[in-house]
């Protein structure tokens, strides 16, 4: 699917942790328009990945390029315009209010525009993340859900400021929908697409293997720290690679529409591959 | 191009909230410093020789204003040579104590966090002491000469290098560890009070007597010499701290995050830890051990207007100021005509109270 000019790619990245190979060898191209879902086993190295292409650590081989750029050699200010990150854990030390938390999105790169136009992007991203009424609640009082949502607000937030700057942008979501109810995860993962039509390079490191194939133009598999697999959702999961990945004897179906493969879970038919 | 138009309902639900929030630290940052103006006049005024708050305020002004007509008596000499360099450097320990500890919480992302706690006022506690008790019998020559420019240069060299080895020990390939730090803070904390526990056990008679006092705090010895030693050092923390608010208000989600929203993480802390590490040394240095200060007053600020960096450092400045020239108001008055030490003072009036506002609001510390 790589199209002619991706907005971030890693070519041949690895990672070390001591001795520890997390990450080997891993080639991805992030394009504009689309979204790219990262499915894995736990410790599969989907986290580790992602930090190497957000920047937050720094790959041991290979090289990594974001809007035509060595990643190593963007200032963190900069980087912050190309790219925004939900991690999976944000606690916060103190109790800030809901409006406070999404503002940080815009606070640091937000700083050219004018305060009328930093608050109406604070308000849509709250409106869009579906927590504009919690606006004046103290973050820590909120539910898990809740504040997953208010930190996909202070995303957006940082998207949209940094659009003022560059063009190009890359979103990072790492479970984003971990804690969320299925109606929010639906929207969120409808928002995310609607940012990607945007011309927005889209990675989500998912679970749930149907909402990872419903919502994927690109699927990514990864496996004791290898892509192992990638390409359309259709395409790339089967059976075999279900046995060998997650360790599950079970069979694919097809939904009849739009032809995608889902996977209907079955008590304790778990095996171990050979 | 927009993302979700809010509701016109939400939006002036939203804007209302702003302006209130704007308000309420338009209205703090105001208060407090007229407060502060207000109490700094009421200290000059006070102590042996009490001067109406009036004529201290004519004092100032001819001061200020070069009229020297009004300059004539003894009580202008007292406000201006005695009582206005203490007042001030008052002020300025207050102040650089508080926003240091208001920093130090952001930086470790820890309520508790404080000074006192990572051990770089027990560093130059200790050094302080060790001047104290050795300085008799190493420096007998200097100590003649210089009895008060020993123990402060001491006390600041002491919490400069408590801070140097603390960041060292944290930092790693160029990332600074804010759980080390506050780990091997505690650990160089009591090591230094134990040393300095030593240094009690061998010192004698007079030297005890200097040691417990200045242990205890004080602000008396001010004078415009030991000012203009002091407030190049403390000045800094506060001139610069506008340039930390937005970092620390970043690091509250995590360093990591804090980088992803473009933050230099990294040059945050190493000029956070440089002017805590500057402002703690010189203010131990010339009014000893002052305890409390650094972890009550951003809690009350916390509390009243919430935990942006922004509003949270300069209000925390004026607090700071005031709750150490309001201490040195009682602990001059109290026993007259001796002084009470201040610390003794900070921490009766403002132990209790800290206790009582645990009790009222159990979610000041809800981590």
């Amino acid at each position: 699917m790589s199209e002619a000019n991706p907005i971030l790619s890693g070519h041949g990245v690895g990672f070390l942790a001591g001795e520890r190979r997390l990450v080997t060898d891993a080639n991805l191209e992030l394009a504009g328009g689309t979204t790219t879902i990262l499915i894995g086993p736990n410790g599969a190295g989907k986290s580790t990945l992602l930090k190497l292409l957000t920047g937050e650590i720094k790959p041991a081989g290979g090289e990594i390029r974001i809007a035509g750029e060595a990643l190593a050699a963007v200032p963190a200010w900069r980087l912050a315009c190309l790219r925004a990150v939900m991690a999976q854990h944000a606690r916060l030390a103190f109790p800030f209010s809901v409006y406070e938390v999404a503002s940080l999105g815009v606070d640091g790169i937000g700083r050219a525009l004018t305060r009328q136009r930093r608050e109406a992007i604070v308000a849509e991203s709250l409106a869009a993340a579906g927590v504009i009424d919690l606006a004046g609640r103290r973050y820590q009082t909120l539910s898990g859900g809740e504040q997953q949502r208010v930190q996909f607000a202070r995303v957006l937030c940082q998207l949209e400021a940094g659009r003022s700057v560059a063009e190009r942008q890359v979103l990072f979501l790492d479970e984003p929908i971990a804690s969320l109810d299925l109606c929010h995860q639906l929207a969120l993962l409808d928002m995310s697409r609607s940012i990607a039509a945007r011309g927005v390079a889209v990675l989500i490191v998912l679970h749930d293997l149907n909402l990872a194939v419903t919502y994927a133009d690109h699927l990514v598999v990864m496996d004791q720290g290898h892509i192992i697999a990638q390409g359309p959702p259709a395409k790339t999961l089967d059976d075999a690679l279900l046995r060998q990945v997650f360790k599950v004897d079970l069979t694919l179906s097809r939904a009849p529409a739009p032809g995608l493969p889902f996977l209907l879970p079955q008590q304790h038919r778990a095996r171990p591959a050979a | 191009m927009t993302l979700a138009a809010p509701t016109p309902a939400a939006t002036a639900t939203l804007t209302t909230l702003i302006a209130g929030r704007r308000r309420a630290g338009l209205l703090a940052v105001t208060g407090l410093a007229l407060a502060c103006l207000f109490l700094t006049i009421v200290a000059i005024g006070q102590g042996a020789i009490p001067i109406a708050p009036g004529r201290v305020a004519e004092i100032l002004m001819a001061r200020i204003t070069g009229d020297t007509s009004l300059l004539e008596g003894r009580d202008v000499l007292v406000v201006l040579n005695i009582r206005l360099p203490r007042v001030l450097l008052g002020l300025l320990v207050g102040a650089g104590l508080a926003v240091s500890g208001a920093l130090m919480q952001g930086l470790f992302r820890n309520p508790l966090a404080d000074p006192g706690l990572v051990g770089v006022s027990s560093g130059a506690g200790l050094a302080a002491a060790a001047t104290i008790v050795l300085g008799d019998r190493f420096l007998a020559g200097t100590m003649m000469k210089l009895p008060f420019a020993a123990l402060p240069v001491g006390a600041f060299c002491g919490g400069l290098i408590t801070t140097l080895a603390l960041y060292l020990i944290a930092t790693r390939g160029g990332r600074t560890s804010v759980a080390t730090m506050l780990l091997a803070g505690v650990a160089l904390g009591a090591m230094a009070g134990a040393l300095t526990g030593l240094f009690s056990f061998v010192s004698d008679d007079r030297q005890l007597r200097d040691l417990t006092f200045w242990s205890l705090g004080s602000l008396g010895g001010a004078s415009w010499t030991k000012l203009s030693v002091v407030a190049p050092i403390i000045l800094p923390l506060l001139l610069l701290m506008p340039l930390l608010a937005r970092g620390l208000n970043g690091l509250m989600l995590g360093e990591a995050e804090a980088y992803h929203l473009g933050i230099p993480v990294q040059r945050i802390k190493a000029l956070a830890i440089l002017l805590v590490a500057l402002a703690v040394g010189a203010s131990v240095a010339s009014a000893g051990m002052v305890g409390f200060v650094g972890i009550v007053v951003p809690h009350l600020i916390r509390l009243s207007v919430g935990p942006d960096h922004r509003l949270l450092l300069p209000l925390s400045a004026l607090g700071g100021a005031m709750l150490l020239v309001g201490a040195d108001i009682v602990a001059r008055l109290i026993v007259v005509p001796a002084e009470l030490p201040i610390g003794i003072v900070t921490a009766t009036i403002g132990a209790p109270f800290f206790l009582w506002l645990l009790l009222r609001r159990t979610s000041l510390i809800d981590v």
